[in-house]
């Protein structure tokens, strides 16, 4: 048996083949109907644990489409139609009879623009526990403090727990949700676009952030940035109209990638 | 000219002008309605005018110019006075309200100007108010006490005694009063529950010796408590009739009147500005808390007033809840295909139903079918009486309820549409279900709209009377629909309203021109009470609008 050091980024993966254990999650031949429209053709991955994996391709390509089903958000839509499988330990997540609220709680998920709850910070971050019935005050304020530390935020608003979540700025905001987001523990926390409303200083802030979540946490990022691909994710996939066109490490994809299209879209050919 | 239109300005001085009528009819009309009603308890001077009747005798008239008019000439001749004025001329005349009523036909007489021969304000004159007959106008010349005079008008301190006479006898009054409607009201109460009782046990067949022994008791001890009762207020009664005032009327003639029966004793013509300030607020406060008397015309409308209001927080308990939900479901979770949108159009459209159409089916439905039922399944004991089974408070509020369904669901839906998709999502991505997203997240955030949807509905609610005449408003309720009685909200009580008192005073009355005053008055009322019902709910809504602010981001 060969132990993966988790966080070892420099360590190259081979995400062709990983063991059960290095993998969080599996996507098979997963095709994506909108109505008629097909917006995901057949794709296949694995994402590993504890690293930060990075959708990127121009607008459109299907990659917060795709990430969207990591989470079965996309159950949302009405004449949305998935086939295929994501396994998650194993299990598709699009069996009948899977608890997709219980599923949501174990991959977490942050969106492009901050939506905090119109509730203090402290409920903000508390929301997800008290829905899990936890009422345990001492419990609750462990896990504020535990998170927000996590997202990098208690020492900014511990003086303002019960200020109004919009009473903070942006990037404040969107750092809330994360916490809040960790607050419930999850496996995998899905980024779609986070930093895409925020201003450069904010970016660099949950940047910083998300190498620190990855520790924990494995994270999956859609992002439009390709600079911003490069900086935090260890692997890093291509869309393009809705199709995979390369999957691999991040620093293979940007130095040498295989496909002619990738290497027009990280050159800034087109996109 | 085309250069003008094409600037816009024309829109602008347009749609500027509509706002400003708007308005001017607004302002106009609550400007209108509250002088007339006010001015009503401004204390207003007695006139003691001479006049000379057609067959040319004298004879003199004591009483309250209420209003004046001017009229043809013919008009006058036609009524049968005889006037000196030459053809074609208007002359004036006085509406005057001369009280009496037990000595006059009608205590309201119309005076031509040409006839007054003298016209005086004296300083002694009085108007007494009292429990019956209306009001009293006269001079004041003596107080008797048991049959004795002891106090004359001539006396320097003769105000004095009859104002610490008066307080006396009002102070009785209002004690009899008490003891006839809290503890003679509370037992007639238990009484009757007791009858029921009986008849109840009698129609399960459980009605034993012991039982009737227990309840023959229990009725014999009330009986015995009701004697006592009876007995003080008796005593009262005689303490009250002690005194007497004996009062000059306008055909120069002493009349006694029993202080027992007098309300209040003012010297209007006496009166310096700040006495008539206080007086005015005194009648004003009278009017907003004490039940009506004889017939709506005199008294005040609190009866009314907590009808209305009672009624209106009624029907707002039953529709909020009734609204939302279904709001939430044709907005939350009915598919979005042609029968939701049906459902929507059918709902909206329910909003122009006639209101007396809702007050038919409320009776038929309601009242009849499920009202009748609920007194043959729990009150048999009361049968044939009808417990629910006529119009009550809870019909009206019900009716009513439905009437205004409509509103709180559009205005629901309205703010649910608004909540951004981003929040549900947020809420869900942490793992909670639709319904619980729903409950924590959207229905705090759609509370502003909601209470829109309510303000809109108690708006119209309060305003409502023709469903309430089939469902539960009545002219004059002995009882309020709350009391110190067990189990103190007694919704199956038919009720006052602001409204119907309005209609009733203005039309119904034996005497319109009495009651015009009280007809601005309890209009002026009952816009005052919407209004404050409004801003409670603005002032909700506004504080509700703070917290979620998310909307505005």
């Amino acid at each position: 048996m060969i132990s993966v050091s988790p966080n070892s980024a420099s360590e190259k993966l081979d995400l062709a083949n990983l063991t059960d254990e290095q993998r969080a999650l599996e996507i098979k031949n997963l095709s994506l109907y909108y109505g008629e429209d097909r917006a995901l053709h057949d794709i296949s991955m694995s994402v590993p644990k504890h690293g930060v994996t990075a959708f990127i391709g121009p607008s459109g390509c299907g990659k917060s489409t795709l990430l969207r089903c990591i989470n079965r958000m996309n159950d949302l839509v009405e004449s949305c139609k998935v086939k295929g499988d994501i396994l998650l330990h194993g299990k598709n997540i699009y069996d009948k009879g899977v608890d997709v609220a219980a599923l949501r709680r174990r991959i977490g998920m942050v969106f492009q623009r901050p939506n905090p709850f119109p509730k203090s910070v402290y409920e903000n971050v508390v929301y997800g526990l008290r829905l899990q019935g936890v009422k345990d005050r001492r419990v609750l304020d462990e896990a504020v403090e535990r998170s927000l530390r996590g997202a990098a935020l208690w020492d900014e608003v511990k003086d303002r727990l019960n200020a109004s979540a919009y009473s903070l700025s942006g990037g404040q905001q969107q750092r809330l949700v994360i916490a809040r987001s960790i607050a419930i523990e999850p496996e995998i926390l899905l980024l779609d676009e986070p930093t895409s409303a925020l201003d450069p200083i904010s970016t660099l802030t949950i940047e910083e952030l998300i190498t620190d979540l990855k520790q924990k946490y494995t994270v999956v990022i859609v992002t439009h940035n390709m600079q911003q691909a490069a900086r935090v994710s260890d692997q890093t996939a291509f869309l393009y109209m809705g199709q995979l066109i390369e999957y691999a490490n991040t620093d293979t994809l940007f130095t040498t990638p295989m496909e002619k299209r990738t290497e027009d879209y990280i050159t800034g050919r087109y996109g | 000219m085309k250069q003008w239109f094409r600037t816009g300005k024309p829109w602008i001085w347009l749609t500027a002008g509509a706002v400003s009528v708007s308005l001017v009819a607004v302002i106009g009309l609550v400007l209108m309605i509250g002088w007339r009603g006010l001015s009503f308890f401004w204390p207003t001077a007695i006139h003691q005018m001479t006049i000379e009747t057609t067959t040319g005798e004298t004879r003199t008239l004591i009483g309250e110019v209420y209003d004046s008019e001017e009229v043809p000439i013919d008009r006058v001749r036609q009524s049968g006075v005889e006037v000196d004025a030459s053809e074609g001329e208007l002359i004036t005349r006085y509406l005057m309200k001369i009280g009496n009523r037990e000595y006059v036909p009608l205590d309201f007489t119309w005076v031509v100007e040409p006839t007054i021969i003298d016209d005086q304000t004296p300083t002694d004159m009085a108007i007494i108010e009292r429990t019956k007959d209306g009001n009293f106008y006269g001079r004041i010349v003596a107080i008797e006490q048991q049959g004795e005079r002891i106090a004359n008008h001539q006396e320097s301190d003769f105000r004095d005694v009859l104002f610490e006479r008066v307080e006396r006898a009002v102070e009785l009054h209002e004690q009899g009063l008490d003891l006839q409607e809290d503890e003679i009201g509370r037992i007639n109460y238990q009484l009757s529950e007791l009858g029921l009782e009986e008849r109840r046990l009698k129609l399960e067949g459980q009605l034993t010796e012991q039982a009737l022994a227990e309840l023959d008791a229990e009725r014999e001890r009330l009986q015995t408590d009701y004697q006592q009762l009876e007995k003080q207020l008796f005593a009262i009664r005689d303490k009250a009739s002690r005194d007497t005032l004996i009062v000059e009327d306008f055909r120069g003639e002493e009349v006694a009147i029993p202080l027992y029966r007098v309300l209040d004793v003012n010297f209007p013509n006496d009166m310096h500005l700040l006495a008539k300030i206080g007086h005015f607020f005194q009648q004003i406060g009278k009017f907003v808390s004490e039940p009506p008397r004889e017939a709506n015309t005199e008294g005040g409308v609190f009866p009314a007033i907590f009808g209305t209001v009672f009624m209106v927080l009624l029907m707002s308990v039953i529709v909020t809840p009734f609204g939302v939900v279904a709001a939430i479901y044709l907005h939350e979770y009915a598919g979005k295909n042609p029968v939701t949108k049906l459902i929507r159009i059918a709902v909206i459209n329910l909003a122009g139903v006639p209101s007396i159409v809702y007050g038919v089916f409320g009776l038929g439905f309601f009242v009849y079918m499920v009202g009748g039922s609920i007194d043959q399944v729990f009150y048999p004991e009361a049968l044939p009486n009808p417990t629910f089974g006529t119009p009550g408070v809870l019909w009206s509020a019900i009716t009513l309820a439905i009437l205004t369904l409509p509103v709180v669901i559009v205005s629901t839906e309205e703010g649910l549409a608004r909540i951004p998709s981003t929040l549900r999502e947020g809420s869900l991505a942490l793992g909670a279900t639709k319904w619980e997203t729903i409950w924590r997240i959207i229905v705090p955030m759609a509370s502003p709209a909601i209470m829109t949807g309510l303000i809109l509905a108690v708006a119209r609610a309060a305003g409502e009377v023709a469903p309430l005449m089939l469902v539960g408003v009545v002219k004059s309720a002995p009882m309020l629909p709350v009391d110190g009685n067990f189990p103190y909200f007694h919704l199956d009580r038919k009720f006052m309203h602001l409204g119907f008192h309005i209609y009733d005073v203005g039309f119904q009355s034996p005497n319109v021109e009495a009651s015009r005053p009280l007809v601005y008055a309890t209009s002026f009322l009952l816009i005052t009470v919407i209004v404050g019902l409004n801003l409670t709910a603005i002032g909700v809504r506004n504080h509700l609008r703070e917290k979620y602010r998310a909307l505005e981001q």
